[in-house]
């Protein structure tokens, strides 16, 4: 039996390039280790509760018919229409730093008039950055790493003001500590600024069952608890994969979205310098069940990215969990036409991936998760109002479980600090999408499927 | 397939790629460009759905062709004529 290509992971990207493939006649295998599809973006029930793993915000917000927004030009490359997802847009979201707070919604103009109000004398220049973001192209085919930082100081002189659009640009893309490729800085700040957040009403789960059903529908064979043991090569030629349990299936291509050295470790032979192009950032995240909504508390935030100094720090801290900044998200603060079932804030830190995964001891990990937890939502007091005496049900996850169930090395939530944005490796018939491509976020993940299988399978 | 038959097959391919736009005003005599902001991706599509449906490829260098309505039908009659219409 042969493939036409066969597809490691999934999530989102490995879905969208699969249904591509399908769609085209192809005969997809997708291949999932886990139980159910999702990666890093999934979902799981636990004490009668639904909850989303990944997913704060679907970024890239764009209205129906915007035709060349990225969420637009996705849905017409997998033939799906505008109200499949059902997005609903965010209320408001904010940055907050010490005496400091920029708000933002998915019209841009506000967080514009924002950082004129609040840094006047850097009005002009962040309007003529504004200005060469718009004029940039990010996926120009340029060489070689360029610093966001650099380009960003041209143009703003107040290091708050530059932190505090750092702050949820870095948060929510980069592999890298505290600065990252302008070409992502470009795409980031366009996707979360510029276009904004949605979510539809039943989280992931909605976006998810569409492309499984789509991927299906078209013909595409997925295959859960089907981990893959090894890539098999011959001569420089990738041509199948070994599977754990033994079984062997050819593809005449594969695309692996197992990450950048995820996939090294499944070829016989590395190409890259493990530890160098090993991710470093990960998170923790308290997940908290409330038995009001948080706006009968007083918190209409959908995103609040924060940082208790001026100075903010974006990198594996040397504690556990990072107090000094964090984002607290409430899926319930969208413009849902009906309130969600459950009352729920998430609040998320960086953490220091090694304490998390040298924790032998269960109950020891237990315990660990419990007080960091609580320390996470302790600091986030005074930005959101004290709702801990609200909570009815709580989960946190750490790089340990990020790394359990979606193979990230160190629970690296953005992957590899080295993106192989051509899709290519030195194995002829192997390619690479999804997080270590470098399209990040929902939307990014489900472009990088489509464009590595428009760039590569579809030949 | 006739002319006719040939647009309406174009037409629901361009519905496909596009759902959400409106193509009752669209301009036979205009690029497909112009009135829907097609891009490269999306132009590869028409080129890959044709060849999904009927099994015709179309090389690189007749991609001009497909600029317009009125240029793709001429373009395709010849290729398309003796394949019955799926309507």
């Amino acid at each position: 039996m042969q493939y036409d290509t066969i597809i490691i992971g999934a999530g989102l990207s490995g879905l969208a390039a699969g249904i591509r493939l399908a769609y085209y006649d192809q005969k997809v295998c997708l291949l999932e280790r886990h139980t159910t599809i999702g990666g890093l973006n999934s979902f799981y029930r636990l004490r009668h509760r639904d909850y989303d793993v990944g997913l704060h915000a679907v970024t890239n917000y764009a209205e129906k018919g915007d035709r060349s927004k990225p969420l637009n030009k996705l849905l017409r490359q997998l033939r799906l229409s505008w109200d499949d997802f059902a997005l609903c847009p965010q209320i408001e979201s904010s940055v907050v730093f010490p005496d400091c707070t920029l708000r933002m919604t998915n019209d841009f103009e506000l967080l514009r008039s924002q950082v004129a109000e609040c840094f006047p004398d850097q009005a002009d220049g962040f309007n003529r950055l504004v200005q060469s973001i718009d004029e940039f192209n990010p996926f120009a085919d340029t060489e070689g790493y360029l610093s966001a930082r650099e380009h960003i100081r041209k143009f703003l002189t107040d290091p708050l003001l530059e932190n505090m659009l750092f702050c949820p640009i870095l948060f929510y893309s980069s592999a890298t500590p505290n600065d990252l490729d302008l070409r992502q800085f470009v795409i980031i700040f366009r996707s979360i600024l510029q276009e904004g957040f949605s979510r539809p009403q039943e989280g992931i789960r909605r976006i998810l069952r569409v492309l499984v059903k789509k991927f299906r529908g078209e013909g595409g064979e997925l295959k859960l608890r089907t981990g893959v043991n090894r890539i098999l090569e011959k001569n420089g030629t990738a041509y199948g994969v070994e599977l754990d349990n033994g079984e062997v299936l050819e593809g005449k291509r594969i695309l692996s979205s197992a990450g950048l050295v995820e996939t090294q470790r499944l070829c016989e032979k590395p190409f890259v310098e493990e530890k160098a192009a090993t991710g470093d950032i990960s998170f923790v995240e308290s997940i908290s069940t409330l038995d009001c909504s948080p706006a009968d508390l007083g918190h209409h935030g959908t995103v609040v990215f924060f940082s208790n100094q001026t100075d903010f720090c974006y990198e594996r801290p040397s504690t556990p969990v990072d107090l000094r900044s964090g984002i607290i998200c409430s899926p319930n603060n969208y413009q849902f036409e009906e309130p969600l079932e459950d009352n729920k804030i998430n609040i998320t830190a960086l953490a220091d991936h090694q304490y998390w995964l040298n924790i032998d001891d269960e109950e020891q990990y237990q315990q660990a998760k419990q007080e960091h937890a609580t320390a996470m939502i302790e600091n986030a007091i005074g930005i959101v109002p004290d709702f801990q005496n609200h909570i009815i049900d709580q989960d946190i996850f750490t790089p340990r479980t990020i790394k359990k169930f979606t193979g990230h090395l160190n629970g690296a939530v953005y992957g590899s600090p080295t993106k192989q944005l051509s899709g290519t490796t030195p194995l002829d018939n192997l390619y690479l999408c999804g997080t270590d491509q470098g399209f990040l976020g929902i939307i990014g993940a489900m472009l990088s499927g489509i464009s590595m299988a428009n760039a590569h399978c579809l030949k | 397939m006739n002319e006719e038959q040939i647009r309406l097959v174009i037409l629901d391919i361009l519905d496909k790629i596009a759902p959400d736009e409106d193509l009752s005003d669209l301009d036979d005599s205009q690029p497909f460009r112009d009135q829907m902001e097609l891009d490269s991706m999306d132009f590869l599509d028409i080129v890959m759905e044709l060849r999904k449906r009927y099994r015709v490829q179309i090389p690189e260098e007749d991609y001009p062709n497909l600029v317009t309505m009125d240029s793709t039908v001429t373009y395709l009659h010849p290729l398309l004529k003796d394949v019955e219409s799926p309507a």
